[in-house]
């Protein structure tokens, strides 16, 4: 799991380690880029941008699509993952908080016993 | 066999479910071991509310809580953090007594209404907890907000990352 873990930081930190690809980033964070389109932005060649998109790709942060001859960047499943992980952090706050309501309720279910038989005798 | 059942409640744990219905819409639910009528008292009862809202987990202190839970009443939450504290208050805009509550969240303009229905079936109660934010973007931010008390975010990885990318640069 920390290998994992260290495995994933490694690639994340070696893509976003370089200007030009958190530049990539915040450009496919406002909206879907061909290759061209990009290398045209960052005055750079289709190889070097090409290059710079596969290290994205590979730590998972940007996904490509070709349809025809344009190959369509967009920002990739990290960001969905993220999304899940703030649903899951939420759900479970949540859940612990429900946890002490159970207790809560069950402390209040145990005194109306209580005064119940006290009020039969 | 009456004393078996009163000292043994069993332990059922239930599970919380959360789902992004909408952009602008979060759902949580959840079935509690109860009465509507109990589960109700300890949402609207200050005194029952402040032993449940605020779990250890989260890394926070209830300070203070007031509610005067009635159309129109207001309530007001104070938090420790650290050495931050914060507010959360609002207005109670429906209360129908075991079955629904309204409220607003105006710490910010972009604060959500709340919506809790208690629905009893069996002895229990499903609670249903529907979050209506005026945008997705408010959404986004509160949702940034949870992850934030609850742990780490991608910003912050991000951050960590570019500066671990400096100091690896320099050396």
């Amino acid at each position: 799991m920390v290998q994992y873990a260290r495995a994933r930081l490694d690639t994340s930190f070696a893509a976003l380690s370089d200007a030009t690809r958190r530049g990539v980033l915040e450009q496919l964070g406002r909206s879907d880029a061909s290759i061209t389109d990009l290398a045209e932005k960052f005055h750079m060649t289709l190889t070097g941008m090409k290059k710079h998109v596969g290290v994205l790709e590979q730590a998972g942060l940007v996904t490509t699509e070709k349809v025809g001859r344009v190959r369509t960047c967009k920002l990739g499943t990290r960001r969905l993952e993220e999304e899940t992980a703030w649903l899951e952090r939420y759900r479970q706050l949540w859940d612990s908080r429900f946890d002490e309501l159970d207790k809560v309720v069950e402390e209040l279910k145990r005194k109306e016993k209580i005064d119940g038989r006290k009020k039969r005798e | 066999m009456d004393a078996r059942r009163e000292s043994e409640p069993t332990p059922t744990t239930n599970r919380t479910t959360v789902e992004r219905r909408s952009e602008r819409e979060l759902v949580v639910t959840r079935t509690i071991n109860g009465p509507a009528r109990i589960v109700f008292e300890a949402w609207t009862k200050p005194e029952l509310f402040r032993q449940w809202w605020v779990p250890k987990s989260m890394g926070m202190s209830l300070l203070s809580c007031e509610m005067d839970v009635r159309v129109g009443g207001r309530y007001r939450l104070e938090f420790a953090h650290g050495d931050s504290q914060s507010a959360f208050f609002g207005t109670y805009k429906e209360v129908t007594p075991h079955s629904r509550l309204v409220w607003t969240n105006e710490e910010s303009d972009e604060g959500s209404v709340t919506t809790v229905t208690f629905a009893e079936k069996g002895g229990k109660t499903l609670l249903v907890m529907h979050e209506l934010y005026p945008s997705k973007e408010a959404l986004d931010a509160a949702g940034t907000g949870a992850a934030d008390a609850m742990g780490e975010t991608f910003e912050q990885l991000d951050e960590l990352l570019v500066t671990l990318g400096a100091s690896l640069g320099r050396s």
